[in-house]
C-alpha cells in the first residue's frame, strides 16, 4: 500500500484526472453557451461522437493530431447544424431531436467503425506534450498540470476566454437575452435565430473538439460509444455552473479526478468495484444539491424555440 | 418548467367529431406515420448502400424476423412489455410537464430488486404472490429512488433534467455494486444474480413464447391514459404541466402532486425491469443496460403522449430492435444499424408532423 501514495503514483492520478476532464470541459462550456442562448442541447453526446469518430479518422490518415482535431470540431458542428435547422430554426422539440441525434450518432459512428477498423483496431501514437518549463519542475503538480498536450492549455485558457466573452461583448449580452428574453433581442434588431444558431455551432465545434481529445488524446484509438456519458455530464456540469465557465473547470476536475481514481484503483489491484467509485462525483453534486439548492438560475426561455409574434 | 408542453393535445377533444370526420382524421395520421417511416427507410437505406449492404435484403430480412416469421413476432410483442411500462411512466410525467429523464437508472433498480428478491420469495409463498411481492418491491424501489429528484424539484425548484440525469448515472451503478456484492449468485463464475427458474416466471401466453407481461404493460398503458385524460386527478396533472403558476392559483398543492408524478412515472419505470426480469431474463448480469429509456422519450413526445399511439410506436421500435438483433447475426450488420435506423425514423417523423401542422394552419386561417 506504501507505493499507493507515492510521489508518482499521485501526479500520474492527478494526470489522469486532467485528461479525464478536458473532455467534459470542452463538453460543459459548449453546452453553456447553448443553454445561455435558450437551447437545451441534449445531442451534445452525439456530437461528442461525431467529432470522436471524425477526429479519429483525421488525425489517423493525415497523421496530424491538430488536423484530427479540426475534423472532429467539424464533426461536431456538422451535427450541430443538424440541430440547428431542427430546433432552432423550424423549432422542433428540442429534447426530441437532441435525443434522436445521440442516438444515430452513437449507431452511424460505430457502424463505420465496424466497417472500417473493428479487424485492426488501430492505435494513434502518443500524443507530444508541450512541456511548460520551470513549473514542470515541481515536483508533484509538475508532471501532472504542466505536461499536456498544448490544447489542453488552450482549453483553459477558453475558460477564461469565454467568461470575457459573456461579461464584456455585445455578442456575450446577446446570448444572454436569446436565452432570457429573445423577445427583446428580437426587438432590439438582433436576430434570435441567428444569434441562436451561432451558440448552437459552437457547442458542436467544442463537444466535437472534446471528442477528438477524448479519442486521440485520451484513448488513441476510437471505440463504439467511446464517450460513455461525457455529453451527459457535460449538460449537468453546464446547468450546476449557472452561467460562470470557471465552475464548469471546477466539476469538470471534480469528475476527472474520480474518473482517474477509477482507472488507478484498477492498475493498483484494489478490490472495491470500479461502480462505486463512478458513483462519487456524482453524490457529491446531489449532496450538494440537496444541502444548497437554491432556485436554479437556468435562463427563463430554455427549450423554448423562438416565434416572432407568438405570444 | 418553462420547456415547451405544447403537444399535450386531449384526445378528448376528438370524441366529439362525426364518425366520418374521425376515420378522415385517422387515415390522415396513418399516412403522417407510414410517409415519413418510408422515407426514413429510403435514407436509411442509402446508408446501408454505402456501406455495402443490400438494404432490400436487409430491410426484408428485418421485418420477416421481426415481424413476419411466428418465433419474431412472439419475440417482438414479449420485447414490448417493458417498454410499454416505460411509454406508461413518461407519459405521466411529460404531461404534468417534467422532464424525468432518469429512467434507465429506475429501471434497472427495479429490475436488479425484481431479480434479488423473485428467487427468494418463490421458496417461501405461492409463485404468484412471490412475483406480486417482486414487482411491488421493484416499484417502491424505484419509487424512492425518484424521491430525491421530486423533493428538490417540488420544494427547492431544483431543475429535474439535472437530478434525474445524475440518479439515473448514481442508479446505473448502484445497480452494479448491487449485483456484484450484494444479490451476486455465489455459484457462477460470471458476476449475475441468482436466476429465477423457467417454470416460476410470468407464464407465457397459450402456446406461444410471449410473455404475459405484455398484457400487464398493456393494462398499464391504457390506465395511464384514461387517467390522465379521463379523470379529476389526471385533469389536475396536466394543468400542472400547462401551467404551474395556474395551478398554484386555482389551489392545486402543486409539491406534492409532483411528488406523486415522479413517484408513478418511476413506479411504473421500476415495474418495467421487474417485467424484464421476472418475465423474460431471469437474471440480472452485471454491467447489463439495454438503455430502454432513451428510445422510449421520443416515441412518446412523438406519440403526443398518447397512449394508444405509444403503443404504435413502441410496437415499431420492437419490431426494428428485434429485427435489427437477428439481421446483426446472420447479416453482418452490426445491432447498431438499428439506433441509426430509429434516429432516422424519429427526425424525419417529428419533421413531417411540423410541415403538418404548418399545412393545417395556414388552411385554417
Amino acid at each position: 500500500m506504501t507505493g499507493l501514495f507515492s510521489e508518482v503514483f499521485l501526479s500520474a492520478l492527478l494526470f489522469g484526472a486532467v485528461t479525464a476532464a478536458i473532455p467534459l470541459l470542452l463538453a460543459g462550456l459548449g453546452e453553456q453557451i447553448s443553454e445561455k442562448a435558450g437551447v437545451l442541447n441534449i445531442g451534445i453526446e452525439g456530437m461528442m461522437l461525431a467529432g470522436a469518430y471524425l477526429g479519429f479518422v483525421g488525425a489517423f490518415y493525415s497523421g496530424s493530431l491538430w488536423l484530427g482535431f479540426l475534423t472532429g470540431a467539424a464533426g461536431g458542428a456538422a451535427v450541430a447544424l443538424v440541430m440547428a435547422l431542427l430546433c432552432v430554426r423550424i423549432g422542433l422539440n428540442q429534447i426530441v431531436i437532441g435525443i434522436a441525434l445521440t442516438l444515430g450518432l452513437e449507431g452511424l459512428t460505430a457502424l463505420l467503425h465496424h466497417f472500417q477498423f473493428s479487424r485492426s483496431y488501430p492505435r494513434l501514437p502518443a500524443a507530444d506534450a508541450t512541456v511548460i518549463p520551470l513549473l514542470s519542475d515541481i515536483p508533484v503538480i509538475g508532471p501532472a498540470f504542466f505536461k499536456h498536450h498544448l490544447i489542453v492549455y488552450l482549453a483553459v485558457a477558453l475558460v477564461f476566454g469565454m467568461g470575457y466573452i459573456y461579461r464584456r461583448t455585445q455578442l456575450g449580452l446577446n446570448l444572454q437575452a436569446a436565452g432570457d428574453k429573445p423577445a427583446a433581442l428580437d426587438v432590439a434588431g438582433i436576430d434570435v435565430v441567428r444569434t441562436r444558431t451561432i451558440a448552437v455551432l459552437t457547442t458542436g465545434a467544442l463537444a466535437g473538439l472534446g471528442g477528438a481529445y477524448l479519442a486521440n488524446v485520451g484513448a488513441g484509438l476510437f471505440i463504439p460509444f467511446i464517450t460513455n456519458g461525457a455529453g451527459f455530464l457535460g449538460i449537468v456540469l453546464a446547468m450546476l455552473a449557472r452561467g460562470r465557465p470557471i465552475w464548469v473547470l471546477f466539476g469538470a476536475l471534480l469528475f476527472g479526478v474520480c474518473l482517474s481514481l477509477t482507472t488507478a484503483m484498477q492498475v493498483a489491484g484494489i478490490n472495491i468495484p470500479t461502480d462505486i467509485i463512478q458513483m462519487l462525483p456524482f453524490l457529491a453534486v446531489m449532496i450538494m444539491l440537496v444541502l444548497f439548492g437554491r432556485r436554479a438560475s437556468l435562463p427563463a426561455a430554455l427549450g423554448i424555440p423562438y416565434e416572432r409574434g407568438a405570444r | 418548467m418553462s420547456i415547451d408542453t405544447a403537444p399535450t393535445v386531449s384526445a378528448t377533444a376528438l370524441d366529439a367529431t362525426s364518425g366520418a370526420a374521425t376515420r378522415r382524421d385517422i387515415a390522415h395520421r396513418l399516412l403522417m406515420t407510414l410517409g415519413p417511416i418510408f422515407i426514413a427507410l429510403v435514407i436509411a437505406g442509402c446508408i446501408l448502400l454505402a456501406v455495402g449492404v443490400d438494404p432490400l435484403a436487409y430491410y426484408g430480412f428485418v421485418l420477416e424476423k421481426g415481424l413476419f416469421s411466428p418465433l419474431g413476432i412472439q419475440q417482438t410483442l414479449t420485447r414490448m412489455a417493458p417498454l410499454l411500462f416505460l411509454a406508461a411512466g413518461l407519459i405521466v410525467a411529460f404531461r404534468a410537464g417534467m422532464w424525468n429523464l432518469g429512467g434507465d437508472g429506475q429501471f434497472l433498480l427495479g429490475a436488479v430488486t425484481a431479480a434479488a428478491s423473485a428467487p427468494v420469495f418463490v421458496q417461501i409463498m405461492p409463485a404468484w404472490l412471490a412475483l406480486f411481492c417482486s414487482f411491488l418491491i421493484a416499484m417502491v424501489v424505484a419509487m424512492i429512488w425518484s424521491l430525491v429528484p421530486a423533493l428538490l424539484r417540488a420544494y427547492q425548484g431544483v431543475n429535474e433534467i439535472i437530478t434525474t440525469l445524475m440518479m439515473t448515472f448514481l442508479g446505473t451503478s448502484l445497480a452494479n455494486v448491487l449485483v456484484k456484492l450484494a444479490f451476486r449468485d455465489p455459484n457462477t463464475t460470471v458476476p449475475q444474480t441468482r436466476t429465477l427458474p423457467v417454470e416460476d416466471r410470468l407464464p407465457r401466453l397459450f402456446e406461444t413464447t410471449i410473455t404475459s407481461g405484455l398484457l400487464l404493460g398493456l393494462a398499464a398503458i391504457v390506465i395511464v391514459h384514461l387517467v390522465m385524460t379521463r379523470t379529476a386527478f389526471g385533469l389536475k396533472l396536466r394543468i400542472v404541466g400547462a401551467n404551474p403558476r395556474a395551478a398554484v392559483h386555482s389551489g392545486l398543492g402543486v409539491p406534492g402532486l409532483t411528488v406523486a408524478v415522479f413517484a408513478i412515472s418511476a413506479g411504473l419505470a421500476g415495474l418495467a425491469g421487474a417485467v424484464d426480469i421476472i418475465g423474460v431474463q431471469g437474471n440480472v448480469r452485471a454491467d447489463w443496460n439495454p438503455a430502454y429509456g432513451l428510445a422510449v422519450i421520443p416515441a412518446v413526445f412523438l406519440a403526443r403522449m398518447n397512449g394508444f399511439a405509444a403503443i404504435g410506436f413502441v410496437f415499431l421500435l420492437s419490431v426494428l430492435s428485434i429485427g435489427g438483433e437477428s439481421a446483426a447475426r446472420r447479416l453482418g450488420v452490426p445491432n447498431h444499424f438499428t439506433l441509426v435506423l430509429v434516429s432516422i425514423v424519429l427526425i424525419v417523423l417529428a419533421v413531417a408532423e411540423y410541415f403538418d401542422h404548418r399545412y393545417s394552419q395556414s388552411r385554417r386561417t
